[in-house]
């Protein structure tokens, strides 16, 4: 028989570590700023719950580099919009968008991207509040070759090659990390 | 996050996990409503009838909007010019429409417990859209949103529930909920429409004077009298009754406090709510109506069939 903790232990892989992790907000923000400069007609929509916690990371890089006042930051729930809802309930969260995106550079920034199923239901949850002029991704991990769904990232913090079995767990907070369990 | 139940037939049967996920869903769909697209495709694989055996505007409308901006599709039903008026039973008429694939049945009786009779024999989730004099869970649900959006919290509210309430589900409802939810209660009303045992059976307080019941509560919620469902006169006259249990300016203004009144609709204007206060500022009449489509999304959203 297989020692069950030796065996758990031993396949928790680091992705990412919180000095990586935290250069890789740094690198990405300047990729967003790079191609948006100055930043007029350029929106930031973070997906709730888990997108959030790293697009606040990606807006508070932001607000350095440009005036605070001008970034308009919004985060958006896609409960009501997911195509699995007959399989498994989820908790809604808050849409809080209020700005309009009417003729806006959107970009959407959730933590992992898999099958693109959650960004699929994004974007339908988006449009129903105007159209923007062009819609872009930045992701913190994309896990390739596991899509379902004709959809990539414009930025990307870190694309890996993982099994279906595998799950990417993203840490905030103290000790920050991505692992691969 | 799930109900605990699988059809929504009362308050009573709910936990109070179940009332406040159902709350705090009917936020977030309340949000929705606000938005320029008003609608989510959350439902658009679902198919929902409303059966109709008794009359009814908003409850009605409010459902029907509700499905509609969950993507649903409905059917109505409204028992004149059906089937049922030529003396087809109950299940007959629910198993014939399910047969044409519906996925979930809203459904209002004059019968009590006729949408519980339903449950035991029909394999898709039932909405109870208030039967008889016992329960209107959706209802209470609205009630309970507008009186937590005025005041933040249920618990310690002090609800005074003034009226028909011999023949009032919704007051049945709301003791359930309001109970439940830890605020106090205290009912008022003709001794001849408060059931007999409902301090024992609710463990509330009953008042017969109007004014010290309006003088200790933060919210009243104003039955209507339910003139369709009284065999026999249990007080002399409408206007006697406006006399002793009529809300109007003058006694809101004797108060020398605020209050919140709440009415479910439709409203006696002169007989239970005098015009002035109906329309007046302290009156959450409206909002509760909104609210009731945000609330019933969140129900038909939680209870929408799932694979397993």
């Amino acid at each position: 028989m297989i020692p069950c903790n030796f065996s758990k232990n031993f396949l928790v892989k680091t992705i990412l570590s919180q000095s990586q992790m935290a250069l890789t907000v740094k690198r990405l923000a300047h990729q967003i700023m790079e191609t948006h400069v100055p930043f007029t007609d350029t929106v930031i929509i973070g997906i709730q719950p888990r997108g959030v916690l790293f697009s606040d990371k990606i807006v508070a890089e932001l607000k350095t580099l440009i005036a605070p006042a001008q970034l308009l930051y919004g985060k958006l729930d896609i409960t009501f919009y997911r195509d699995d809802i007959r399989k498994e309930l989820h908790v809604a969260n808050k849409t809080d968008i209020h700005f309009s995106i009417e003729n806006k550079n959107v970009i959407i920034v959730d933590d992992v991207l898999y099958t693109g199923r959650t960004i699929r239901a994004a974007l339908d949850a988006l449009l129903d509040f105007g159209r923007p002029k062009k819609v872009e991704l930045c992701v913190l991990i994309d896990r390739r070759f596991s899509r379902e769904f004709p959809i990539q990232s414009n930025y990307t913090g870190r694309a890996i090659d993982t099994f279906v079995s595998e799950k990417v767990k993203v840490n905030w907070g103290e000790n920050e990390e991505v692992v691969l369990v | 996050m799930e109900l605990s139940t699988k059809h929504l037939l009362g308050i009573k049967n709910l936990t109070t996990e179940d009332i406040n996920l159902i709350l705090s869903t009917a936020a977030n769909f309340k949000d929705v409503l606000q938005r320029p697209v008003k609608k989510v495709p959350s439902l658009r694989d679902v198919t929902i009838v409303n059966l109709f055996y008794e009359n009814s505007t908003r409850t009605r409308i409010s459902f029907e909007l509700a499905e509609k901006r969950l993507s649903a599709d409905t059917v109505n039903f409204a028992v004149s010019g059906s089937s049922a008026a030529k003396g087809e039973t109950l299940l007959d008429t629910v198993n014939n429409i399910l047969s044409m694939k519906v996925d979930m049945v809203v459904m209002r009786h004059s019968a009590s417990g006729a949408p519980h009779f339903l449950s035991k024999h029909i394999p898709v989730p039932i909405i109870n859209a208030g039967d008889g004099i016992n329960e209107h869970p959706t209802q209470a649900l609205l009630d309970a949103f507008s009186m937590k959006e005025k005041f933040g919290e249920l618990k310690g509210l002090k609800v005074a529930i003034i009226g028909d309430i011999l023949h009032s589900r919704v007051a049945m409802s709301n003791m359930y909920l309001l109970k439940k939810m830890g605020a106090e209660i205290i009912i008022t009303g003709p001794p001849t429409l408060i059931p007999k045992y409902i301090e024992e059976t609710f463990n509330v307080k009953v008042e017969y004077n109007l004014k010290k019941v309006l003088q200790w509560c933060d919210v009243a919620n104003v039955l209507r009298i339910q003139l369709e469902r009284q065999n026999q006169p249990l007080f002399s006259s409408l206007r006697e009754y406006n006399i002793a249990y009529g809300i109007n300016k003058k006694i809101l203004e004797s108060l020398g406090k605020e209050i919140t009144i709440m009415h479910p609709g439709p409203i006696n204007r002169g007989v239970e709510l005098d015009s002035d206060v109906a329309d007046g500022p302290f009156s959450i009449i409206l909002n509760q109506v909104e609210n009731g489509v945000a609330v019933r999304m969140a129900v038909l959203y939680l209870l929408a069939n799932r694979e397993n």
